[in-house]
């Protein structure tokens, strides 16, 4: 009993981390049709932010408040240069701003290898966040993995309310559902996707904050988990939130659940198999956008 | 249109046709000798060795700094008048984590270079792909990493560490400290999955019960279901042979879970200093690794190597077994060169035998029936500082025996 | 291939009113010049090459035109479908696995056991899904249908789901890292992350021998000349006016009565059996097959070469692939530790702002009047594909 509700808070905490790497690919894919695989690197750029950080600042705890939002803005300003040099030209080829942020992404990890050294680097947890709690019954709960649950929950409520309730956030909608709409209705379409970008690639950077604290800090850290990000956000389906949150959660469950009843590499496998065969009952994910415009 | 159809069946047919017969352009006897060797390039006053590492790619972490010891040698032996009288000119390819590529730069530097040695290789697989290579063209490959053993490439020299100088003794070590059973630990490749093989015969031989077994594909940095299992298995010790990346995840893991060096101490066969400076000693003060040199290891040939490295590459640089594994590989190169007299491969293969070196690790030996070095295994502990430092050695350099020959326990292995 | 497709892409277009698929003008210009262009082709690599690359070299160069085999198919399913396929690697691998099981048992002689097995997989004989591939009757067909089968029950399922676009890339994504993981889980039975290595004889013939490795390269670039014959008959076909249909509005080709799911179905399983005939003539080529060559990143790998030539005509991609397989052999030699910045800024400085690839740059130098032929369903060189642009609303 104790190792299943183990396994179950293990597969809530792998769903926190999905959501969080994630959320910023349902705004810049989702919402914008972007296939950015250069957002594994900006959440290098949040690791790395810390890990630069802690260089100055000694405190462990402070440096990783410091480091959230300081990784949002060098995350969301990578995005937006990323925007402005790149990705404006290709809204009309989303297939090919994959094969552009590859190249991308391949230039970033060198250019991390060349400032920060090929091997991988160290930040400093707080103590704090090096613990757990322990329930009754000898079950423990980690609180690195409490930290990241409760992170990518409060970006999910703050994304969900600033789409919902600001301006800024009408704006977004009204340009996902219908951009044709949007911008004879006078919205400045090409700053809302540039602040969309800058919002979704600022939250990569705060997934690498919160990575610090679970795995590696190195070059290629990006690569290993982007793909997975991906499958989240087709899985939950496009141009909404929550579609994305809910299988976040629901894929990590599975995997956890796999994993302890087989191995991790059959657990993975099963989860590639539970996606095809999602995608053959909704082939547009979990929630669609009901739009007018002729897809 | 039918007759257009069938012509361009016609010509189809014809290139199919045409591939037969270019096939029999092929010789299917090999006459003798007719594929082997290139010939090392030393007529000039230089001598081209081949150093083949990952620069790029997942295994760039390790690899560059094993990368950076070579050339520390390398410019060693060129200050000293080189080897022969001739200066070593490194020839440097990235093998981009990638193993088709390691074969292809490792015939590159063999038949275009003309290299005399190639130094290099870190995984089992890139070994193992440009094992054919090596062979095919009697090239000379020195691998300087710690492997599974069950090897024996009569044109490769193993400098790192085979399972009886470094698994063995790790086990010993834990037997000796009374643990009962054990979890293994490791990623999904051969290196691990032969080791933990290993494990069980012994663990069978010696008492002791292998409690789990898990392996995480390389990469792979989520270890939450694999940290609840050993700390539900009641194992009291870890056998750790995960690789690179996800032994930064593991150990971070394994200390949110509550799990600590004393209770349950994890034994690494991996992680030298270079890789606690990545993971943190936050998360492995007190934990132990096997291996056969740490930094801290004393004598003066690895006080002049620590700091040779550090005055070349900076102060915050450690170095760690591989690394010593790669440099001490040039100095034995050279002092087979030196005996044999010539570049010649044949020649020093011939030669090896009995070369002793007086390296940072302390007296190594080349047994020429195996091609594998005497070294001494040693057991470590890590600090606070992010150094390890030693709790046990072997006592005498062990003799290599990658077949485990000479382990009864292990007949039914090889 | 066709039985479970209500409407068979050919009858389907014999069945159309005429006019409603413009017919195939044979435009006798065009005919000659891709004979002499084959002849050319032909040339180059029958005679030039072997002359003069050194044996290295040309082994490289065959390697490379293995990869030019992945990239024809590629440039059928994508530069002509719109399918973005994203996991080649996979056929790649299910061909060249198929080709490796096959050689390593005929190294092994009768009866034995490819050595690895008894290392690693202590097993005391050979799995029963080995044993087929004892037989080349067997494994020979195989490396071809296996991969053209996998492609065809996923392909069935999906298309007729009408999952595209980025939907469809990322899912093939997944496939490759599906089957990596897969394979390497199964260290007893496939190498591991090790793969198949040590490959000797190639149906009688060694390896080793130098005469045999060009006698290799030889067949492969026979191969290539035959696919690319292939695939020139297939664009030029009426099937490959109604797949470039199908990629530039799909809904459009379903209201005049077509089933786009049945055309792209084709266009994959055709790229797939290509992939896997490339994989299997690699694996005699470079001696090796390994879970390194099929995952994502050499996935993504082959895709790039196809957009760097350019992806909607005939020999773009496999220029492009020998190019970039090239550029990443020399770069590499050159700059071992800064390589990796040229090779993305190539493929960032072609992809965004040459979209029609390397192959665009050569029309828009040449000036020449409209052909009869050739221009209406090649590319334009803007690269204004509305395949693409149909997924968004434009900007």
């Amino acid at each position: 009993m104790t190792v299943l509700f183990g396994q179950l808070f293990t597969g809530i905490s792998i769903g926190a981390v999905l959501l969080l790497i994630a959320l910023g690919l349902a705004l810049t894919f989702g919402q914008m049709n972007v296939i950015n695989m250069a957002h594994g690197e900006f959440i290098m750029a949040g690791a790395y932010t810390t890990y630069v950080l802690q260089q100055s600042i000694t405190s462990a705890g402070l440096s990783l408040v410091v480091a959230l939002p300081v990784a949002f803005v060098v995350a969301g300003t990578m995005g937006v240069l990323l925007e402005i040099l790149l990705i404006r030209r290709l809204y009309a080829r989303p297939l090919d701003t994959l094969l552009v942020t590859w190249g991308v992404s391949l230039m970033l990890q060198q250019l991390a290898r060349d400032v920060f050294g090929s091997p991988n680097v160290q930040t400093r947890a707080p103590d704090l966040l090096t613990g757990n709690v322990a329930l009754p019954g000898g079950l423990t709960i980690a609180n690195n993995r409490l930290f990241i649950l409760a992170l990518a929950l409060a970006a999910v409520a703050a994304l969900t309310l600033a789409l919902r309730l600001t301006p800024l956030g009408r704006r977004i909608r009204a340009v996902v559902q219908n951009r044709d709409l949007a911008a004879v209705s006078g919205i400045p379409t090409a700053r809302i996707d540039r602040t969309t970008f800058f919002l979704g690639s600022g939250l990569a950077g705060l997934a690498g904050v919160a990575l610090t604290l679970l795995g590696p800090i190195g070059p290629t850290m990006g690569t290993n988990l982007i793909i997975d990000a991906f499958l989240v956000v087709v899985v939950g389906g496009i141009g909404q939130l929550k579609g994305s949150v809910i299988v976040a959660f629901a894929l990590g469950v599975l995997q956890a659940t796999g994993e302890y009843l087989t191995t991790l590499s059959v657990a993975k496998v099963i989860v590639f198999v539970a996606i095809v065969a999602f995608l053959q009952w909704r082939p547009q994910g979990l929630f669609t956008l009901r739009t007018r415009s002729l897809a | 249109m039918s007759l257009l159809w069938s012509r361009r069946i016609l010509a189809g047919a014809m290139t199919v046709v045409a591939a037969a017969a270019l096939s029999a352009c092929g010789s299917k006897t090999s006459d003798e000798g007719g594929a082997a060797g290139v010939t090392a390039d030393v007529s000039g006053d230089t001598v081209k060795v081949g150093l083949l590492n990952s620069l790029s790619g997942t295994m760039a972490i390790s690899e560059v700094t094993v990368r950076d010891s070579i050339m520390l040698a390398v410019e060693e032996i060129n200050a000293a008048g080189g080897v022969l009288g001739k200066k070593i000119q490194p020839v440097g390819e990235d093998g981009a984590s990638d193993w088709p590529t390691f074969a292809e730069k490792a015939e590159k530097l063999i038949s275009e270079d003309r290299v005399a040695a190639v130094f290099g290789c870190w995984t089992s697989a890139s070994r193992k792909a440009v094992k054919p290579v090596f062979e095919k063209n009697k090239a000379l490959l020195f691998y300087p990493v710690q492997y599974e053993g069950l090897e024996q490439s009569p044109y490769i020299f193993y400098t790192g560490a085979t399972t009886n100088q470094q698994i063995v003794p790790g086990l010993d070590y834990l037997k000796a400290q009374g643990v009962k059973s054990v979890y293994l630990v490791g990623s999904d490749y051969v290196f691990p999955r032969t080791a933990n093989k290993i494990i069980k015969a012994y663990a069978a031989a010696n008492g002791m019960t292998v409690a789990g077994e898990d392996y995480a594909p390389l990469g792979s940095t989520e270890f939450g279901t694999i940290v609840n299992k050993v700390k539900s298995s009641g194992a009291a010790a870890v056998f750790n042979t995960l690789n690179g990346d996800s032994n930064v995840a593991f150990f971070k893991e394994y200390k949110s879970a509550g799990l600590t060096a004393a209770a349950m101490p994890v034994v690494s066969v991996s992680i030298a200093e270079e890789e606690v400076k990545g993971i943190g000693t936050q998360y492995l003060q007190g934990q132990l690794t096997a291996w056969n040199y740490y930094q801290t290891t004393p004598g003066a040939a690895n006080s002049k190597f620590v700091a040779a490295y550090k005055a070349k590459y900076g102060a915050d640089k450690p170095t760690s077994d591989p690394m010593e594994a790669a440099y001490v590989s040039v100095y034995l190169w050279k002092a087979m060169v030196t005996k044999a007299g010539a570049f010649d491969v044949e020649k020093v293969r011939t030669a090896s035998d009995g070369i002793t070196f007086d390296a940072p690790e302390g007296l190594v030996t080349v047994d020429g029936k195996t091609q594998h070095i005497a070294k001494t295994a040693r057991i470590g502990k890590i600090g606070a500082d992010g150094l390890i430092t030693e709790v046990w050695n072997s006592g005498k350099p062990v003799a290599p025996d990658p077949f485990l020959k000479t382990y009864p326990w292990a007949s039914g292995l090889s | 291939m066709t039985a479970v497709t209500p409407a068979p892409p050919d009858t389907a277009v014999r069945q159309a009113p005429a006019g409603a698929v413009p017919p195939n003008p044979p435009g006798g210009r065009s005919r000659l010049r891709a004979a002499a262009g084959f002849a050319f082709g032909a040339a180059l690599l029958f005679a030039v090459a072997p002359l003069v690359l050194s044996d290295f070299r040309l082994a490289l160069l065959a390697k490379y035109l293995c990869v030019a085999m992945v990239a024809v198919g590629i440039g059928i399913a994508w530069g002509r479908g719109g399918m973005l396929t994203l996991g080649q690697g996979v056929f790649f691998g299910l061909g060249g696995y198929a080709m490796a099981m096959h050689l390593k048992l005929a190294d092994a002689g009768p009866g034995g056991m490819p050595d690895f097995m008894q290392l690693y997989g202590q097993l005391d004989e050979l799995p029963l899904w080995w044993r087929p591939f004892a037989s080349p009757w067997f494994a020979l067909p195989a490396t071809v249908l296996l991969p053209m089968a996998v492609a065809f029950g996923l392909g069935s399922l999906v298309f007729r789901r009408r999952v595209r676009g980025a939907y469809f890339a990322i899912l093939s994504q997944a496939l490759a890292a599906a089957m990596v993981i897969l394979l390497i889980g199964q260290q007893g039975t496939t190498g591991g992350t090790n793969g198949l290595t040590d490959i000797q004889g190639f149906f009688g013939y060694d390896l080793d021998d130098p005469v045999n490795q060009r006698m290799v390269y030889f067949i492969i670039a026979a191969v290539l000349l035959a696919l690319l014959a292939l695939a020139r008959q297939l664009i030029h076909s009426r099937y490959g006016e109604l797949l470039v249909a199908v990629r530039d509005g799909e809904e459009r080709v379903r209201f005049l009565g077509y089933d786009p799911a049945s055309v792209k179905l084709v266009a994959y399983v055709v790229a797939a059996g290509m992939a896997g005939l490339a994989g299997a003539l690699f694996v005699p080529a470079v001696g090796i097959i390994s879970p390194a060559l099929i995952g994502i990143v050499p996935s993504i790998e082959f895709v790039i070469g196809v957009a760097v030539g350019g992806r909607a005509t005939l020999l773009g991609p496999v220029l492009g692939a020998v190019a970039v397989a090239w550029a990443r052999t020399a770069l590499s030699e050159r700059f071992p530790g800064t390589w990796t910045y040229l090779q993305g800024l190539l493929f960032v400085v072609v992809v965004a702002f040459l979209p029609g690839g390397l192959a665009s740059l050569w029309a828009l130098t040449r000036h020449r009047a409209p052909g009869p032929a050739s221009d209406r369903r090649g590319w334009s060189p803007l690269g204004r594909r509305r395949g693409d642009r149909a997924e968004v609303p434009a900007a």
